[in-house]
């Protein structure tokens, strides 16, 4: 890349780098490798606990991880996870998909007022849009069981045990559908125009444009961005964690994560937490590559 | 039948539009309610204590609220600013330079955006423990410096935007690699620089688990975390609601005026672009 003549350029990358990789080792290899440490380990009291060296830790395999994975909570709260993405994302990337299409529609007025609008929450901290709408879903406070009221119609208890998967969806669905719609409408904008103009010489409607040439090519963008949302999705913390002072359907360890919390810093168990949070990072691991694999040969071979 | 399809899709839109500004125009109007108000009146009819709401908020705990919106800014204005440059300098060197370990550290760095938060929260927790940094702001700063995401955005900006013969010919003019860094190749990435800096000054202020894992004084609390801990305390002070949603209101505009005053620098084509890459 650098080509001829560099003598200088040997050392220079090196002392460019150096300052990202000494933190990424700090602040990401470090304490990856500590982690992967503490789950190994467990604390043994002798005796009463009391005193000094009464507490050791000792070596014990992989039992940490054993137990993690027969913890019917953890199960439980794997499934409630599962559940809540399955609302979500395929809701979050529908709509941001439709969005995107209609953007792209020649006709469509108010264009820009659409398009900053839908993005803006992605402005929004999660604890905060979290708390908006925990004070819209509060029956006390909810404007939509008023207006059912007035219609004298029964209210909807979005904070109820099955209500609060789809409560938390929508938190996220508002805060994401405009990133993604971002996403995909500008890798709706960077497929040349003259296909569909050929398309419709062709004689196909907006609507077959859509479904064979737009949506096909976006393959990648698609790709990208329900990994990202499965990603986030699994990761789920702040707004379950926001909404539980609002509700009694949000226990401590509803998700896997406030789990790993709870098991960390109020059982003071750093050892289960450290053996959970691994199994939560290779969980996502294998996801992520399996479904990069999995839709690799459709979303780049398709391309090409 | 012709209208109407071009009608249709701007309909679908600004529903959209509605549906994502709806929780906004209601802390609007819920932040003019008194507490009395906040529970009994329809809620799109505007209240009148507007003012109250903010007096109030200003003086709880002698202005706390305030601390903890400068605090965020802190966090995110210092850490994104940092992170910005961090990345400049180190996607300029992976895209430029071919050296040995290059391949290896960036696969390392990408692999970073695929580790869950939680699995880097508690032992960087434990890690700063034991050298005494817990509960102090750089505990919250020194993690938000590196992201493995400004990286990969600011190494691709860098191979786009700095061309190889203006560095040649700096080179032939005798500059040496700092000065050609410092003076030819980060000028030229600034507005990718910005991008860096916005989205990571967007996700550090938005970070909830870090500084809810490392600070314990709540005077060194970000906004996120502050209104939280009101919120937890509104189940037996309900009066604290009102003050939550006003400082809901007070916390998300500057948020939305750096939004929208620097909109053309949100430049999401920088990671589409990257997927057909």
């Amino acid at each position: 890349m650098t080509g001829r003549g560099g003598a200088a350029p040997k050392l220079a990358p090196y002392a460019f780098v150096a300052p990202a990789v000494v933190l990424f080792l700090l602040v990401f290899a470090l304490p990856i490798a500590y982690t992967v440490y503490l789950s190994l380990f467990r604390t043994e009291v002798k005796g009463l606990g009391l005193g000094k060296g009464s507490r050791s830790e000792v070596f014990v395999g992989l039992d940490n991880y054993a137990r993690a994975l027969t913890d019917p909570e953890l199960g439980a709260g794997a499934l409630r996870v599962l559940g809540y993405g399955a609302i979500l994302v395929p809701t979050m990337l529908g709509l941001a998909l439709v969005f995107a299409l209609l953007l792209d529609e020649e006709r469509v007025r108010a264009r820009g007022f659409s398009r900053i609008a839908i993005f803006l929450p992605y402005a929004v901290p999660g604890v905060i849009a979290s708390l908006l709408w925990g004070f819209l879903y509060l029956p006390g406070t909810s404007p939509f069981n008023q207006a059912l009221r007035e219609l004298s119609l029964p209210g909807v208890d979005l904070l109820s045990p099955t209500g609060i998967y789809f409560a938390l969806a929508n938190i996220a669905v508002w805060g994401g559908v405009g990133y993604n719609m971002v996403v995909l409408y500008t890798a709706l904008r960077s497929i040349p125009r003259d296909l569909y103009e050929a398309a419709r010489i062709d004689g196909c409607t907006p609507w077959q444009v859509a479904m064979r040439i737009k949506i096909p090519l976006l393959a990648p963008a698609l790709v990208l961005t329900s990994l990202f949302s499965v990603i986030a999705t699994l990761q789920v913390f702040a707004e379950p964690t926001t909404l539980a002072p609002l509700t009694n359907s949000l226990s401590l360890t509803w998700t896997p994560l406030m789990k790993v919390y709870q098991d960390a810093f109020g059982r003071g168990d750093l050892y289960s937490a450290a053996a959970t949070s691994v199994l939560i990072a290779v969980v996502m691991f294998v996801i992520s590559f399996g479904l990069l694999r999995v839709t690799r040969s459709r979303a780049f071979g398709g391309e090409r | 039948m012709r209208t109407r399809l071009g009608g249709f899709p701007t309909f679908v839109l600004l529903l959209g539009a509605a549906y994502c500004l709806f929780p906004v125009a209601w802390v609007l109007i819920a932040a003019t309610k008194s507490t009395g108000e906040l529970f009994s009146t329809t809620t799109l009819s505007v209240g009148s204590s507007l003012v109250a709401n903010l007096g109030e908020l200003d003086s709880y705990r002698d202005g706390v609220f305030w601390r903890w919106m400068a605090n965020s800014a802190l966090y995110a204005g210092v850490g994104a600013l940092l992170s910005a440059a961090l990345s400049g300098v180190t996607g300029y060197a992976l895209a430029k330079y071919s050296f040995r370990g290059r391949a290896l550290i960036f696969n390392a760095l990408i692999a970073g955006v695929l580790v869950p938060a939680v699995v880097l929260a508690i032992p960087q927790y434990l890690l700063m423990s034991k050298i005494g940094l817990t509960d102090t702001y750089l505990s919250v700063l020194v993690p938000s410096v590196v992201s493995p995401y400004g990286i990969y955005l600011a190494r691709i900006y860098a191979a786009a935007s700095v061309p190889e013969d203006v560095i040649e010919a700096a080179r032939t003019d005798g500059a040496g690699e700092a000065r050609i860094l410092g003076s030819i190749a980060l000028p030229m990435m600034v507005p990718g620089l910005v991008t860096v800096f916005l989205f990571q000054f967007v996700s550090i202020w938005n970070n909830f688990m870090l500084p809810y894992i490392m600070l314990g004084d709540d005077g060194k609390f970000p906004v996120t975390l502050g209104l939280y801990t009101m919120l937890k305390q509104g189940n037996t002070t309900p009066a604290l609601y009102t003050l939550v949603v006003t400082g809901s209101l007070v916390s998300v505009l500057p948020l939305i005026a750096l939004f929208l005053t620097l909109q053309r620098y949100w430049r999401i084509d920088l990671l589409s672009g990257a997927v057909k890459a």
